[in-house]
């Protein structure tokens, strides 16, 4: 399933953007410990592509896209 | 085509003139016009000396199912067709995914007649911006690999990458990677030609479809192209198939081995043509990224939600569609100086008239006046009207300097020109629907259609 979020974003000086953190729809914030990954990406599961940052957020790894101007994470089932 | 033309004529005169005055004369020009020496003739001089290029034909499969099937996985393993409301009669099939196609699903064909063959069918209307969007990360991809890309419509494309080579590997490895990409990025999957003219190159993405690479070389050409049926060949449609077939040509070998005297006198120019694409001796270069194709016209049509009965209708209709094609025509910065109108009745009998204007004009009443009293002067009513078109052409830039007369009120179409000026900055600001004429608030049902920002996709040709 495809869940649209709102995310604190940091652009640095050469103009890259970087998500920090991801707010949940009931106001829970969980901060993005690490980007590990950054390409363009489909996903399949949630429908829909767009710019995919690889986040490490506690121990789980979680995919973030970017399509859009709109943010987006699969939901899991 | 003029090019291709004169090159091909070129070669066959030159081949004709070199015969027919040479010394063993007699001899010489029995064979000059005999097919097989005129022919060898032809070869020789399209044929010889040219560097093997690499073109690459990319056509995305499914395009706009595949782009809804993308963002909607709940419809992703069932039949799905993108279609046209019904409500407003646009209700054919514009696309199919693979699903929809096991059950003979046929692009063009009503919604009706499509779910007679498969009940379960799911129909979406379309996105064109979405694609448009998806047209544009494909070329994205694409420009990895060359500065040389075509587009042929929103889905395909032509792409050279004789000069990229030598840094990032073979023409197949490069199919190879753009397809991947495509597939991991977009979601979507392509099928890829690898030939060394664009005709060929196109037929190797139509022969496997989908999600394929088929390269077509010098070698296996014959083995490939020319056992294929004549009307896989790019321009041979229902008609000209029906005429080879009556000749006896079935296959896209039997045309290239047929005597291009005969295709000429059957298809005039087109023989030519045909007979070069068969063979593989089409030269026609892939257009750069940056070269700009001049427009040569800008026009809109429209089917009308239902069949237009009396002026008024037309007037309505007729009004909405000149609006968005002179404000094309500002935002490109030109002055027509001919109009055509189509006109399609509701048994689909359709023709054009056309006529020119004194001075080039971009001024929005001035058009739809004229194209109002075209339509008055050749629409004798014999039926209602379907669907209604109009489109300008024989541009020149809006600053061009042009005669005045004295019998003209100059004055008036410089006031109405600042007035269509202004329009175009009102609905660029607050959309098309924040200022509309009155006459088109009597007719909503007909008027409330917005061809500016809708269905904006042009139809492109080879040529």
């Amino acid at each position: 399933m495809k869940q649209f979020v709102s995310v604190e974003a940091k652009f640095d000086t050469d103009g890259n953007l970087l998500p920090l953190s991801i707010i949940w729809d009931d106001g829970r914030k969980f901060e993005i410990d690490r980007v590990t990954d950054v390409r363009y990406a489909a996903s399949l599961k949630s429908g829909g592509r767009g710019l995919r940052y690889t986040c490490r957020i506690g121990n789980h790894l979680r995919y973030l896209y970017l399509d859009d101007n709109r943010w987006f994470i699969e939901k899991p089932e | 085509m003029n090019e291709y033309n004169k090159s091909i004529n070129q070669a066959v005169n030159k081949n004709v003139n070199e015969n027919t005055t040479s010394p063993e004369t007699s001899k010489k020009e029995n064979t000059a016009s005999s097919p097989s020496s005129l022919q060898k003739g032809v070869y020789e001089k399209i044929g010889k000396d040219k560097r093997q290029r690499v073109i690459l034909h990319s056509d995305c499969n499914s395009f706009y199912a595949s782009v809804e099937c993308l963002y909607n996985p709940d419809i992703r393993n069932k039949p799905v067709a993108v279609s046209g409301n019904p409500e407003n009669r646009h209700g054919i099939i514009l696309t199919k995914n693979e699903i929809a196609k096991r059950f003979g699903i046929k692009t063009g064909e009503p919604i009706w007649q499509a779910k007679n063959k498969c009940p379960e069918l799911i129909t979406v209307e379309p996105h064109f911006d979405l694609y448009k969007r998806f047209s544009k990360m494909t070329r994205e991809i694409y420009s990895d690999y060359s500065d040389r890309i075509e587009g042929f419509g929103l889905d395909e494309a032509w792409i050279d990458v004789t000069d990229s080579e030598k840094f990032i590997g073979k023409g197949e490895n490069i199919a190879r990677e753009i397809n991947k990409r495509v597939k991991q990025e977009l979601g979507i999957t392509v099928s890829i030609g690898v030939s060394f003219n664009k005709i060929f190159s196109k037929f190797g993405s139509d022969y496997k479809k989908p999600d394929a690479i088929t390269v077509i070389n010098k070698e296996n050409y014959r083995d490939i192209v020319w056992n294929s049926p004549a009307q896989d060949l790019l321009y041979v449609g229902k008609a000209t198939k029906k005429k080879m077939n009556s000749l006896g040509i079935y296959t896209i070998g039997e045309i290239a081995n047929t005597p291009i005297e005969t295709l000429r006198y059957y298809f005039g120019k087109w023989g030519y043509v045909l007979w070069a694409f068969a063979n593989g001796y089409d030269t026609s270069p892939v257009a750069r990224t940056d070269e700009q194709e001049t427009v040569k016209s800008i026009g809109n049509s429209t089917t009308a939600p239902r069949d237009l009965n009396d002026f008024e209708d037309v007037k309505s209709v007729m009004t909405v569609l000149c609006d968005c094609v002179c404000r094309r025509l500002r935002a490109n910065g030109f002055k027509a100086k001919t109009l055509q109108i189509t006109i399609r009745d509701k048994f689909l009998m359709s023709f054009n008239r056309q006529m020119t204007f004194d001075t080039p004009t971009n001024i929005t009443k001035q058009i739809t006046e004229n194209a109002l009293s075209l339509f008055y002067r050749s629409y004798s009513w014999s039926a209602p009207i379907r669907s209604l078109g109009i489109a300008l052409s024989d541009f020149s830039g809006d600053n061009t300097p042009y005669q005045i007369s004295f019998f003209n009120d100059e004055k008036k179409k410089q006031k109405l020109e600042a007035l269509d000026k202004t329009i175009d900055i009102l609905k660029g600001r607050f959309g098309n629907y924040s200022l509309v004429t009155a006459n088109l608030l009597k007719n909503p049902e007909l008027s409330h259609f917005n061809p500016y920002d809708d269905h904006t996709v042009h139809p492109v040709g080879f040529f």
